[in-house]
């Protein structure tokens, strides 16, 4: 049985190939060195998704670096996926740090552009930006596929050592609220374009946007070219609703789901119940192949939600050493 | 056009603390035309200082302080003052700094750097002078300015109903714009191109830049016929 040679080898790659729904989740690092807690998320989170997201400094708050605790995942049977955004380092300092990441054991990298400083801890700190999130997918691509660095470089050690270049799974995000709309799409096809495999997006509440948005991905035809992942966020409470609709920039939440948690008794449980629903709707759309599950500090919920959803358990695919991904060949 | 803003008093009060006599210096360039270092600015900043405390006051405002040759008319001035503050951009100190060599030259100014007129006191910020223009492919438009993170693929998620995230009472996207402009112009197409990594070696990145101009070397200023 000969199939396709996977590019990365991944937990995550390898449930796409075969043609299952995905779903992937996200675990925030604690803001300080207190390893407990990554320990107690991990005990939620094993066994119930396909791989976990490590937030990148994530809404620019200093926290423990997502590689670090992609290490601390793996120890835990847990497969990670670290995010990389581009404002806190140059260009030199993200292939460092996705060879080490590599190197660690990591095999999926989302690349984002990064929330501004000005929301986090640390407004006065000066942004990098050397490259955006389109180079950075691009970067990776091509450390992966050509072996070679941004400069064109081979990644060997010296001129006489084999090119042994990082594999990684590569994912993006996408933003179908965000505007204009129609750069939405357009974007989402450049990131195509400079090799994404899989796109998270950003968490979804107006589901007649986002249709519309998977509408426009389908006449590109780029629902084929790449994995789709619905983002979803649960709502605990019609404060969190309320919260979220005026204050989250590129997020908007319809009146219908905002009367919904406004009259709830209990808003955690009916919140749950619109993520089940959501997810459910979501699966009937052609295009999408997974849902990413965002539970903010409730990562403790994500194994009912998937429950509900008829998303557990999760499959279980051997590693098939034929499918392997092969080193670069040196020339 | 340059435009700067005057430091707050206290900062400036703080620098001259210790002198009695001191020397304000205008400029007849950019930050006259915005209204903060010209001669009308030094005369209100010299009658704050004086009622301030300081004993001797002196000012002047030349033509402009980022060329060498306009300080001849204020030397004397300046050398028989204890310290200068300039209120000329950056550029404009740096080169008081260097006509007075011993002595403390301060800025009166917070230079905000190459910016366009929106009216009555408003101005925005339009160029980073990146060294290496790219305003022909973004419809006229700067990403390096008018783009929170200065991306050159598009925008981030974070621009809604035109405006920034960073701060959606006062700041545009400027990919909105950018947008806008390549749809008038019939040009979107250029959008769908992934624009490669910038070289940041044209700007103060690779090293402080120095520019020559070889043809203006040879002849020399003063060949204007």
């Amino acid at each position: 049985m000969s199939e396709a040679v996977l590019k990365s080898g991944s937990n995550l790659e390898r449930v796409f190939a075969a043609g299952h729904f995905a779903v992937t989740s996200e675990l925030g690092p604690p803001k300080s060195a207190d390893l407990a807690i990554i320990d107690k998320k991990a005990d939620y989170l094993r066994g119930q998704v396909d791989a976990v997201n490590l937030t990148d400094n994530q809404t620019a708050i200093v926290r423990i670096s997502s590689i670090a605790a992609a290490r601390l995942l793996l120890d835990r049977g847990i497969e990670p996926v670290i995010q990389m955004t581009c404002r806190d380092r140059n260009r030199l300092a993200q292939q460092a740090d996705i060879l080490g990441a590599y190197v660690l054991g990591v095999r999926n990298i989302v690349c984002l552009s990064g929330d501004h400083q000005c929301f986090g801890n640390h407004p006065t700190a000066k942004h990098v930006f050397d490259i955006d999130s389109v180079q950075l997918i691009k970067a990776v691509k091509d450390m992966r596929d050509d072996g070679v660095f941004m400069n064109g470089d081979e990644i060997r050690n010296t001129k006489k050592s084999d090119v042994i270049a990082p594999k990684m799974f590569i994912g993006g995000a996408a933003n179908p609220f965000g505007d204009p709309f129609e750069f939405r799409v357009i974007r989402l096809a450049k990131k195509v374009a400079a090799g994404v495999d899989f796109i998270q997006t950003q968490c979804i509440y107006d589901m007649d946007r986002f249709e519309r948005w998977m509408v426009a991905v389908r006449e590109r035809g780029l629902h084929k070219k790449v994995q789709i992942m619905a983002g979803l966020t649960p709502l605990k409470s019609s404060r969190m609703t309320q919260y979220m609709a005026s204050n989250v920039a590129g997020i908007s939440v319809p009146d219908y789901y905002l009367e919904r948690m406004a009259a709830a008794e209990d808003g955690a449980a009916e919140g749950i119940q619109i993520c089940v629903e959501q997810i459910k709707r979501l699966r009937q759309i052609e295009g999408v192949s997974g849902i990413h599950l965002m539970a903010i500090e409730w990562e403790s919920r994500v194994p009912e939600i998937l429950e509900r959803a008829g998303l557990l358990p999760r499959p279980v695919i051997e590693v098939d050493e034929e499918q392997a991904p092969v080193d670069n060949e040196t020339v | 056009m340059i435009v700067a803003q005057r430091k707050p008093m206290d900062e400036i009060r703080g620098f001259l603390d210790r002198y009695s006599r001191v020397l304000v210096l205008g400029c007849g360039g950019c930050v006259t035309v915005c209204n903060a270092g010209g001669e009308r600015e030094v005369g209100t900043l010299v009658s704050v200082l004086k009622l301030s405390g300081i004993s001797e006051v002196e000012q002047g405002t030349i033509e402009r302080q980022c060329d060498a040759e306009f300080f001849e008319e204020i030397r004397a001035l300046g050398e028989s003052c204890e310290a200068i503050l300039s209120m000329a951009c950056g550029a404009g100190v740096q080169m008081a700094a260097r006509i007075f060599p011993d002595k403390p030259v301060f800025p009166g100014l917070n230079t905000q750097g190459m910016a366009l007129n929106e009216g009555a006191g408003e101005w925005t910020e339009a160029c980073l002078g990146c060294g290496d223009c790219k305003l022909g492919i973004f419809g006229g438009v700067c990403p390096m300015t008018q783009c929170s993170k200065s991306l050159c693929n598009g925008p981030c998620g974070g621009s809604e109903n035109g405006k920034c995230e960073v701060d959606p009472e006062t700041v545009e996207c400027g990919w909105q714009k950018i947008y806008d402009r390549l749809a008038r112009i019939g040009r979107l197409d250029v959008l769908e191109t992934v624009e490669e990594p910038r070289d940041w070696s044209k700007t103060h990145d690779g090293r402080p830049r120095h520019i020559i101009r070889q043809d203006l070397a040879e002849e020399g200023f003063s060949s204007n016929e």
